[in-house]
């Protein structure tokens, strides 16, 4: 018999020193979300304990130079586009979904899933240069400039799609088959079995996907910021130049001093805590499935 | 019935626009980019603020940046999936913490990384504009994926591994290094390579903190340009800069494309053999 | 293999049980078969999953060089209380184990117990064959080195003797080094048998070794395991009463009674099968419950 004890006895105490450095790693990774939120608190400070957060909405305009710091164009900008770029996204997200589940032939909707994957690989930068080059001169024809709010919207829905597409995919993959058999045996049409029992029993996968694809479109810059046309300004029509909160941060940054800078983080702060919000409500939808 | 066929046509319709919509994207890229893309165009460097010449310091830049992202955040992420597979059980409050806060950073926006990144690498370490800075501010955004798919992949390693090799005496540490690793091993690198994606697509976190400078690097404290940020910067603000930024972002997009398609096609090699093992 | 053999003298079934070795119901008089000295002991054992009990004051002795049979119908508790002699059910969360359970002179249950080894002492096989997704060779080699053993020669000549012990070294010695998980359901259930063996366990609990297994193949493993007997100490749980008793010394029928599974007969095997004092008991074996 070699088989030695003291090996043994060492060994375990490797697994709880290992579990003592796994758990300190762990707790890294969980507290870079802290020192993000203490940074972006920390650098804000300037502006947020010297004047009220009323400032950001009453001021009379965006002049940081006069220490102005209105952001409602900002933030109306921001969440304009994001809810044109969901409206265009999530109809045709939960199609393409539908389409590969129940429409497509499966080797086309093989075909089609990997389009979408491909599509989801693409950087935003390329989305947002392809809308400067070849979406904004189109726009530019029904209206210039071109730059504007319809194409961010355009870009944006194009850059959320996949998105949609896949959580909208994986949602109605996990339909039980007997559901769907279920409702066939009643002699359903299809689209009787799609609105009546598929799109219901995916019903949450489908929310939680738009509230991501939401958080996405919010927190989108480069191709935003490449085809809107960043003039700060309260847009009356499709067709003017807007400005995002995010796209505000990227060109403004590089030169912004004191209070300025610590406005541009106050935006951004203001940016995590709506994406925040977005993940909690799709936590709590995804808990109330759970349990329903 | 109306409706069913209304509906029928509707869907097709919304498939084809689109399928239209990207291969016009994809044909447009193609079409503007490979004219430009040579030998010369990737091993020259950039001259006329990137009117001409090649890419090279900026593929050498972005490689860098997405090596010090991946080095960072590779041993983090995978010993935080370890922990969170192997030594805590996914109802306890530790874990839940820890869960809970990856899928918060999964959310943060990437300017926001940005902004964090130029705070805290640039400023408060002292790192300044340099490759070093962007490459970990890219190392957080990168670990919420790169440690979910790990875990993922942990977590259905069979159970009977871990039980089997407890029954014979052997040590977690030694069950996870010789089992459950590799039986794990393409979904943890299946994470990883869809962290190198994450970090190579993005731009808007690494303008304030690895920089404009288009020089090739000569140390990891230099400022360096990535790809991504090289289109952006000729799309708008080089006039004429538009024929190297459509070879760029080919060149981009298409390294993307394989690191993308080297994850997947991981992950289905992968369920298959689950399948067949199970 | 000689280091367990020496002081157990080999079953006969027609020998007489120890003292205190039952529950419920008298026991047939006569001389110990085995060794009287119990090796594990177990004393008011309960198991909790969470709020749900699972096995209530359970109280049995185990004999050394015998094969302990427990039967049942399923979900009373059986395999609970086979994991908990290895404190497998450590591995369980939300599960909770109260008595006592001596083995050998050692508190099994004590925080300070090095469990590792009490793992090495007492092996495990488990319904479904797990080969580990390697060679057949590092199958076995991988516990072993785990647990000390450095000299290449020293592995050799144990994974040679333990293949040779359950049959399989004319079969596979032409392939140590192909995946295990190639060989037949059988070869994997023995190979596995042989990788528990390697460790030289004093104790070898089987949770239904055999119900996974195709027939022959089953038939081969059960031969094995009486062949066992009396070298190890063998607890086996099994749905397959035959089986029982054909290859046990002692019999346990565990029933799940409205708060817990149960101990409700424990004896030996052909009293148990053959004169059970327990109605319960009398039903199973006749085939007429569970």
């Amino acid at each position: 018999m070699t088989l030695s004890k003291r090996n043994i006895l060492s060994l375990s105490l490797t697994d709880k020193r290992l579990a003592r450095l796994l758990g300190g790693c762990a707790l890294l990774a969980a507290l870079v979300v802290v020192l993000i939120l203490g940074f972006l608190l920390g650098e804000s400070w300037p502006v947020l304990h010297h004047a009220p957060l009323t400032h950001f909405f009453t001021d009379a305009s965006w002049h940081p130079t006069q220490h102005l710091y209105n952001v409602m164009p900002m933030l109306t900008a921001t969440l304009l586009s994001s809810l044109g770029a969901l409206l265009l996204a999530g109809p045709l997200g939960i199609a393409s979904g539908l389409f590969m589940h129940y429409y497509a032939p499966p080797r086309l909707a093989g075909v089609y899933r990997r389009l979408i994957e491909l599509l989801a690989g693409i950087p935003s930068v390329v989305y947002g240069f392809w809308g400067l080059v070849t979406l904004a001169p189109l726009v530019g024809r029904l209206h210039p400039p071109g730059v504007s709010l319809l194409t961010a919207i355009l870009v944006l829905a194009l850059m959320v799609l996949p998105t949609v597409a896949l959580i909208a995919d994986a949602a109605l993959a996990a339909i039980p088959a007997a559901y769907l058999r279920g409702a066939a045996a009643l002699g359903l049409s299809r689209w009787g079995m799609i609105a009546g029992v598929a799109l219901p029993a995916a019903r949450t996968g489908l929310v939680s996907g738009l509230l991501l694809a939401t958080g996405r479109a919010l927190g989108e810059t480069m191709a935003v910021l490449m085809v809107a046309g960043n003039a700060v300004q309260q847009p009356h029509s499709l067709f003017d130049s807007v400005r995002t909160l995010t796209a505000n941060i990227a060109l403004e940054m590089a030169y912004a001093m004191g209070d300025h800078r610590a406005a541009l983080f106050v935006s951004g702060l203001a940016l995590m805590l709506l994406v925040l919000i977005l993940v909690g409500m799709a936590d709590v939808f995804q808990r109330k499935a759970t349990y329903a | 019935m109306l409706k069913n066929r209304l509906a029928t046509v509707l869907i097709w319709l919304s498939a084809a626009l689109i399928c239209a919509v990207f291969v016009c994207l994809l044909a447009d890229m193609l079409r503007n980019g490979l004219p430009r893309l040579s030998w010369s165009f990737l091993s020259q460097a950039p001259s006329d603020a990137g009117r001409a010449g090649g890419i090279a310091p900026i593929i050498v830049s972005t490689g860098l940046i997405v090596l010090v992202a991946v080095s960072a955040a590779a041993p983090l992420s995978l010993a935080t999936a370890i922990l969170l597979s192997e030594f805590s059980s996914p109802n306890s409050r530790f874990c839940q913490v820890i869960e809970r806060s990856l899928e918060v950073l999964a959310g943060v926006p990437s300017i926001v990384f940005g902004l964090f990144g130029n705070a805290f690498f640039c400023i408060y370490l002292g790192l300044g504009f340099s490759i070093l800075s962007g490459g970990l501010t890219l190392a957080c955004m990168a670990l919420p994926i790169m440690i979910n798919t790990a875990t993922v992949g942990l977590r259905s390693a069979p159970d009977d591994y871990r039980l089997c090799a407890a029954a014979l005496g052997m040590s977690r540490g030694a069950a996870l290094l010789h089992l459950l690793l590799p039986a794990a091993a393409p979904a943890i690198i299946a994470g990883l390579m869809l962290g190198i994606a994450r970090a190579g697509a993005e731009t808007a976190a690494l303008i304030f903190t690895s920089g404009y400078v288009d020089r090739m690097p000569d140390t990891l404290m230099d400022s360096g340009r990535a790809l991504s940020v090289h289109i952006y910067d000729l799309a708008m603000n080089v006039a004429g800069g538009d024929a190297n930024a459509y070879a760029s972002a080919l060149v981009l997009v298409v390294l993307l494309l394989i690191i993308n398609s080297l994850a997947s096609s991981l992950t289905q090699h992968w369920l298959r053999n689950r399948i067949m093992t199970s | 293999m000689t280091t367990n053999t020496s002081n157990t003298s080999h079953c006969a079934d027609n020998g007489n049980p120890p003292e205190h070795a039952y529950t419920l119901g008298p026991l047939q008089v006569g001389p110990p078969c085995c060794d009287p000295e119990p090796l594990l002991r177990v004393d008011n054992l309960s198991l909790h999953y969470a709020d749900k009990i699972a096995l209530e004051n359970i109280s049995l002795a185990i004999y050394r060089g015998c094969i302990t049979a427990l039967i049942g119908p399923s979900g009373c508790g059986k395999t609970s209380f086979l994991s908990s002699l290895n404190r497998l059910t450590d591995m369980i969360p939300g599960c909770r184990v109260s008595g006592s359970i001596r083995f050998d002179g050692l508190d099994v249950r004590s925080p300070n117990l090095d469990v590792q080894h009490l793992r090495r002492d007492i092996g495990m096989i488990f319904q479904k064959p797990v080969p580990f997704p390697l060679s057949i060779r590092r199958n076995i080699e991988l516990p072993l080195r785990e647990h000390g053993m450095r000299s290449q020669a020293e592995i050799n000549d144990r994974l040679q003797e333990v293949l040779r012990d359950v049959g399989l070294w004319d079969e596979v010695r032409e392939r140590l080094e192909t995946p295990a998980q190639a060989l037949s359901g059988g070869q994997q259930q023995r190979l596995c048998i042989a990788r528990a063996l390697a460790l030289q366990p004093k104790v070898l609990l089987m949770d239904e070794p055999c119900s996974a297994l195709d027939p022959i193949a089953s038939a081969v493993v059960e031969d094995l395991i009486s062949r066992l007997q009396g070298r190890y100490t063998i607890v086996i749980v099994t749905h397959n009463l035959a089986q029982a008793r054909r290859i046990a010394n002692y019999a346990a029928l565990f029933w799940m009674q409205e708060r817990g599974g149960r101990l409700i007969e424990f004896g030996r095997c052909q009293q148990v099968f053959e004169a059970p004092a327990h109605r319960l008991t009398a039903a199973y074996v006749n085939g007429q419950r569970g």
